[in-house]
């Protein structure tokens, strides 16, 4: 008899194994996106909170997720809650090294502070030569969760995580 | 409030998400520059989705079977209860960003009240994720009005005649009718006139470090809340909804 414990555990396991496809080195977990695994009525249900309101990954992720859980249980399922609504805060230390080792400058302060909420203020460090000579390029960029930067010192665009 | 005008208020939230969304999601690969394209198409993804949101909800209280796509696809303009503002055509790229510009202000403030209240939960987390949002979408609007505004002989008249045009339009965001003043004693959504002295800040500063005129108060146009839309409309839902209405069953 598998305990529900234990299958828990291992639906944590499959959860963990699926990456934002926006981001791909980052998983689910490391976004801040799955807010618990629990069974309920006798199914196994996953928890997720989208990042931005109309972010297109979340649908795409929440199929995957429903996929990774069905290969345990067949009647397992995702449910997306809205409330809190996700911040930039509950990113996992680990997603803001993997940000910068894949050249993307991850968010900086707390999304509490308006000044870092609309970027006004702020010291964005170039992921590839650590300068912190920088200038916002346009605060929306290639995905809703980026805004587009470059660096006066090398001159590299970069994009930045923005916070919120 | 009963419960008719708590699900009309959150459909009107998500119509004038859905609406604008949709009207700027046009610029989509006709903006100004690459960056803006992806601005506006960006700000219309934000739109597109508070909409999702608020119309599952919506449907959630209304619990008569219709549900996102239902709401968006199968009502006819006389059912859509968005601010006229919204619907407005894109015009030049100065008409859309003052249309942006004035909305945003005002969903900024209805939206950081939303969070915060009490009566409803649920519209209080989209609220909360819409907050953040609005505050890009008014930081950007507002900057495009200074720099056309501050700009050339040519941009400056462009843009004063798109704000002269399109201040009619702002007096029904604070025009109570019997949703608003119930869903306001029940503390779900602001009160009106409140929201209308910030917002008058706001926009006044703004426009005053464009170098902009200030409309004087006058006649406002009217009536969106209660269904009675402007012809732009109808065309707008043309489009937007054909395809699921020649193909009913079509599914993504």
């Amino acid at each position: 008899m598998v305990t529900d414990r234990e299958r828990i555990a291992q639906a944590w396991v499959q959860v963990r194994s699926i990456n934002d496809p926006e981001l791909p080195y980052l998983t689910v977990e490391e976004m801040g996106m799955v807010r618990g695994v629990r069974v309920d009525g006798g199914q196994l249900v996953v928890t997720i909170t989208p990042t931005y309101s109309g972010c297109p990954a979340t649908d795409v992720i929440a199929e995957d997720i429903t996929t990774a859980l069905q290969a345990l249980e067949a009647d397992a399922r995702v449910e997306v809650v809205l409330s809190p609504a996700w911040t930039t805060d509950w990113l996992l230390p680990s997603a803001h090294e993997k940000m910068k080792a894949n050249g993307i400058a991850p968010p900086q302060g707390k999304s509490a502070d308006r000044a870092f909420l609309t970027g006004q203020g702020k010291v964005v460090h170039c992921p590839s030569c650590k300068s912190d000579q920088t200038t916002m390029v346009s605060a929306f960029g290639s995905t809703a969760c980026k805004a587009h930067f470059k660096c006066n010192a090398c001159l590299e665009p970069f994009e930045h995580f923005k916070c919120i | 409030m009963t419960d008719a005008q708590h699900f009309a208020a959150v459909l009107r939230l998500g119509d004038d998400a859905l609406v604008l969304g949709q009207r700027l999601s046009a610029w989509c690969g006709h903006g100004p520059i690459l960056e803006e394209d992806i601005a506006l198409s960006n700000i219309a993804l934000d739109l597109i989705g508070q909409a999702r949101n608020l119309f599952t909800l919506a449907s959630k209280l209304e619990n008569q079977g219709r549900d996102e796509d239902a709401l968006a696809y199968f009502r006819s303009d006389l059912e859509f209860q968005n601010h006229l503002l919204v619907e407005q055509p894109n015009g030049h790229f100065g008409d859309t960003v003052v249309r942006q510009m004035f909305f945003s202000a005002f969903a900024l403030d209805r939206y950081t009240f939303l969070a915060r209240q009490t009566a409803n939960a649920d519209v209080a987390g989209i609220a909360a994720k819409a907050v953040k949002e609005l505050h890009y979408h008014w930081e950007h609007a507002a900057q495009w009005v200074i720099r056309l505004g501050d700009g050339t002989p040519e941009s400056h008249q462009k843009v004063q005649d798109s704000v002269d045009h399109l201040w009619a339009y702002t007096g029904e965001l604070f025009m109570p009718d019997d949703v608003d003043t119930a869903c306001a004693e029940a503390g779900l959504m602001p009160d009106l006139h409140e929201l209308q002295g910030t917002w008058r800040d706001k926009v006044v500063a703004c426009l005053e470090r464009a170098t902009l005129r200030v409309p004087e108060e006058g006649w406002s146009h009217r009536g969106g809340k209660q269904g009675v839309h402007s012809e732009h409309l109808s065309y707008m839902l043309a489009e937007m909804q054909v395809l699921p209405r020649t193909y009913p069953d079509a599914t993504w």
